[in-house]
């Protein structure tokens, strides 16, 4: 029964995904007033907590700031295996496999990134990711407390991360792989350390758009919907209406 | 006397425009722009006053702000009247210098160095470029869309931090105001002027 209800919610949400429009300009609000709301609060959240453990972060010794970026990088690698195997990417499943293997055992338990010197670069994927190069569109964009920016289809992906990554499989799912096991606090643990080290690469760029935006709710939005569209394709999307100027 | 006033005001004028004519190639134009301006930022001897004068100027000259307060404009740059689109330049143009110091300054401690440049066509050149923040942060990949319709004259049209278009996000930010309210330029136009 509950099988059949998450398949007729998943058939839901892919027919309503696949009729939405594609480009990041064109995406609609679900609900802004709401969305603006909890960004609100977001905000708030990231001067209270966020922004403060992020500055004494990035005061620590470059080596454990290197270090723990290096581990949680790593972490995230075993959720863009899957996800490269899905989009048919084999090249970024042995960029992603290698990588992690090597960082896992000669980079000390991915504390140190030595694959990157031997020119393994795996892209970062997740489902959300992987619906849109099967040509699923963003849908409706909205904001969620705490996880901030995000769109239908990358919400819908969020939850199915949990279910196809393998860190997520042997923590919050409590199974044994390889002998390995841990338990949710490991889990949140690391994705806290990724939010924290993801905000504390980017105090200057947060504090510039804070003070030169008119409307910082929909610059964010903006930036969002530009980096998935970049990340999907796995380039950098240009513009057209550029060459509308030149005529 | 008056010779020497006459000779002495040319011979300032004269280096004053040198040293803001910069290459003609695209990669060494951004080059030699961003190093003067970051140059001229992290001079202690600078009042604040004088850098954003700075700034100001060498906007002015190299960035192409017509064509950005037309493309951030979206389509309603089509339809509104030529009168609305000339007073909403003239904000913007305002808007775009006052954020461009302040944008500029959270930056001018950090080493710059171009990378690369691809030409995209005879209008555009794609210039790399990578920022290494001074306090060993991470480093920022920043591109630089440069128009190059006249070759002698390189204009910048949007910078692309890693992988986002400043202009793009900029339009984006605009379009969402205006669609708030009723695509009513008046209003935009009373936004940045109020910024």
């Amino acid at each position: 029964m509950f099988l059949k209800k998450i398949t007729a919610i998943f058939c839901l949400i892919t027919v309503s995904l696949v009729f939405t429009p594609r480009s990041a300009e064109a995406t609609n609000e679900c609900f802004e007033g709401v969305s603006r709301s909890i960004f609100k609060f977001n905000l708030a959240f990231d001067d209270v907590i966020l922004e403060p453990i992020a500055k004494g972060y990035n005061k620590l010794p470059k080596p454990i700031k290197n270090g723990t970026s290096n581990f949680t990088s790593n972490i995230a690698t075993l959720l863009s295996i899957p996800n490269s195997l899905l989009q048919g990417n084999l090249k970024q499943v042995g960029h992603a496999t290698g990588s992690f293997f090597v960082n896992s055992t000669f980079g000390i338990l991915g504390f140190l990134n030595p694959a990157e010197k031997m020119g393994l670069k795996p892209h970062k994927e997740d489902v959300g990711q992987t619906l849109g190069a099967y040509g699923i569109g963003p849908g409706c964009y909205f904001v969620l407390p705490v996880f901030g920016p995000t769109t239908v289809r990358d919400s819908f992906g969020l939850i199915a991360d949990t279910f196809i990554d393998p860190f997520a499989h042997v923590t919050i799912r409590e199974n044994e792989l390889l002998s390995i096991s841990g338990n949710d606090l490991d889990y949140y643990s690391v994705k806290g350390a990724t939010a924290i080290d993801f905000r504390s690469d980017n105090i200057i760029n947060f504090e510039s758009v804070e003070k030169n935006s008119i409307d910082l709710y929909s610059s964010f939005k903006s930036v969002y919907l530009q980096d998935r569209v970049n990340k999907i394709k796995n380039s950098i999307v240009e513009d057209d209406d550029w060459g509308n100027l030149d005529n | 006397m008056r010779n020497f006033v006459i000779c002495s005001t040319f011979i300032i004028v004269f280096f004053n425009s040198l040293a803001l004519a910069f290459s003609s190639d695209p990669k060494e134009f951004v080059n030699e722009l961003v190093n003067e301006t970051i140059g001229k930022l992290a001079d202690k001897n600078l009042t604040e006053d004088e850098k954003k004068n700075f700034v100001e100027k060498i906007a002015l000259e190299n960035v192409d702000i017509n064509a950005l307060s037309l493309y951030t404009l979206g389509e309603l740059r089509k339809t509104s009247s030529k009168e609305d689109v000339i007073k909403y330049k003239k904000a913007f143009e305002r808007y775009f210098l006052k954020t461009l110091t302040s944008r500029l300054n959270d930056y001018s401690s950090s080493k710059f160095e171009v990378v690369g440049a691809d030409k995209k066509s005879t209008n555009y050149t794609i210039v790399s470029s990578k920022v290494s923040p001074s306090n060993g942060g991470v480093e920022i990949k920043i591109d630089w869309r440069v128009y190059t319709k006249d070759p002698e004259k390189p204009l910048i049209r949007d910078l692309i931090v890693e992988g986002l278009s400043l202009a793009r996000t900029q339009k984006e930010e605009f379009a969402s105001i205006l669609n708030s309210n009723n695509n009513d330029l008046e209003f935009l136009i009373n936004k940045l002027e109020e910024f």
